[in-house]
């Protein structure tokens, strides 16, 4: 099953109330996935130049300070951070290539969420209600952000085959569905080089989209080529640097409900989703149609 | 009247109360309040009530509907009067996929858009969309009238048996065994009593009659031979 739902403000004004319009959004997508849930929020962007991080580890006594002190040292770059919960935000000048390597010698149980310059992707296994309170979703600031629940199908359910699932900088996806050709996809993805850490059926479609966006791709042409090459069944939402984009795949069996006001444009598996929110009353609803790419985009 | 506040009330109390109708219909006319998007609004109603939900409704709204009028003021999710026997349903917005579906009777009048396999396996349902259908619309359908104002997606009528179609807007593609049909004297009066029946004012004329051309749904006596 799985419950996907997404939120992007057009607004300004209700940008510091982003993480309090969002968390009752995922809550009740609940009953859709029980197993894990997790999102990615836009925000607090970095400078050009400049790079953010977003660490996962199991391990809640994790010392983060001494990683800092020792990256700092081998990376001869400031790393501003902070801790949350599991999870730490790193930003620094260093390349993503020199601190991922760096990350992989001095702490190979840390498992590196998300990099971009606004981007912060959180997520584990449990209630959605367990997720967000150790996070402190409520809090959080920003302008656009996309969750799951997860209901697991085709793989285990842990922290890495929990959603979202980054595909480059600032990019991630969310999945509703199953895939069926993605083993054979997976084999061709990796011999073009492209990791994964899980036996996931959305991981694959992630990795599809990066090597995609690698190639030079568009998001729009990268999301046509997903249509014609993955089978299977899929509601996606795509998180960018700038806004969202949602794609259902033509036999559209996975549900998917769009509604736009002055303020927001928020998306969800069921209109459940949107009750909480301001306005909701006169907003557009709408259902979006099979293979068709929907964006919004600041810019 | 009587008012049930889905923000209060479950939908378990709310079916409930609505069945309870059956050993003495006391009460005719019923507000729902609160809807929320909530799934299996009003379902398996089976007197002469007339229900008004005010809001937008979640999965199978109104599903096995006999003898109740039910009018939605919003939105409905997937399979809005699935399998309904009689009675009717309106919705005043969208309406997601399967709304319809294998429905045997009564009538169902969508204002707005309806989502892919509208009146999937209908068995005798009357469906009006004053808007546009998805893709797989009436696929399999055995008996009833769909009829669509606006535009159809693909495969409209895919391996239809007898149910009647008729479209004012355009159609992407016919499915198999699917084709147009010619609009005879008949036809114009039965869509006429359709449209007046969902409050509709469209001249028939300005319509397109399709159905089965009955070649897939029978075994083929000359295929006799491969086996």
């Amino acid at each position: 099953m799985c419950g996907i739902v997404g939120l992007y403000l057009k607004n300004k004004a209700l940008e510091p109330r982003l993480g309090e319009l969002f968390e009752p959004m995922l809550l009740s997508m609940t009953d859709r996935g029980p197993d894990s849930a997790g999102f990615a929020i836009y925000g607090d962007e970095v400078p050009e130049g400049a790079i953010k991080l977003t660490l996962q580890t199991e391990d809640a006594a994790f010392d983060w300070k001494g990683l800092v002190e020792k990256l700092e040292k081998k990376l001869g770059e400031k790393i501003d951070w902070f801790q949350n919960a599991t999870a730490a935000v790193f930003k620094t000048k260093a390349t993503e290539a020199a601190v991922r390597a760096a990350i992989a010698e001095l702490a190979p149980d840390v498992h590196v969420m998300s990099v971009g310059r606004s981007i912060e992707i959180l997520k584990g296994i449990g209630l959605p209600k367990d997720i967000t309170e150790r996070f402190t979703l409520k809090k959080m600031k920003g302008s656009h952000i996309i969750g799951h629940t997860r209901m697991a199908t085709e793989s285990a359910v842990t922290m890495e085959g929990s959603h979202p699932f980054s595909t480059g900088a600032d990019l991630c996806l969310v999945h509703n569905g199953s895939l069926s050709n993605h083993y054979r996809i997976r084999q061709d993805l990796e011999r073009e080089g492209i990791v994964f850490e899980t036996e996931n059926d959305s991981e694959v479609a992630a990795g599809y989209l990066t090597w995609r966006l690698k190639k030079g791709d568009t998001l729009a042409a990268a999301l046509d080529g997903a249509l014609k090459d993955l089978d299977g069944f899929f509601t996606f939402a795509i998180g960018t640097r700038d806004g969202f984009a949602v794609i259902r795949d033509p036999i559209a069996c996975k549900p998917a409900v769009l509604a736009e006001t002055d303020d927001y444009v928020a998306m969800a598996s069921e209109y459940r989703a949107f009750t909480t929110l301001p306005g909701i009353e006169n907003a557009k609803v709408w259902e979006p149609d099979p293979a068709t790419l929907y964006v919004w985009e600041r810019h | 009247m009587k008012t049930i506040d889905l923000s209060t009330a479950s939908v378990r109390e709310l079916n409930q109360a609505l069945h309870e109708q059956h050993k003495q219909l006391t009460e005719r006319d019923w507000v729902i309040a609160h809807p929320a998007g909530k799934h299996n609004i009003a379902v398996g109603i089976d007197e002469p009530l007339k229900i008004d939900i005010q809001g937008h409704a979640g999965y199978y709204c109104a599903g096995m509907n006999k003898k109740a009028d039910v009018v939605v003021h919003g939105n409905v999710g997937v399979g809005v009067a699935e399998n309904m026997m009689s009675g009717s349903v309106l919705v005043k917005g969208n309406a997601s996929q399967s709304a319809g579906a294998t429905g045997h009777g009564g009538l169902l009048v969508i204002e707005g858009d309806a989502g892919a396999r509208c009146g999937i396996s209908m068995k005798g349902i009357d469906i009006v969309v004053k808007g546009n259908i998805g893709h797989m619309s009436a696929f399999l359908g055995q008996a009833g009238r769909l009829v669509v104002l606006g535009d159809t997606g693909e495969n409209l009528g895919d391996s239809l048996y007898e149910v009647h179609i008729y479209v004012k807007g355009k159609v992407k593609s016919l499915g198999s065994d699917c084709i147009e049909k010619e609009m005879r004297p008949e036809h114009l009066s039965e869509l006429a009593e359709l449209l007046q029946k969902a409050g509709v004012d469209e001249d028939p004329k300005a319509f397109r009659r399709y159905g089965s051309a009955r070649n897939l749904y029978n075994f083929h006596v000359d295929n006799a031979a491969a086996y």
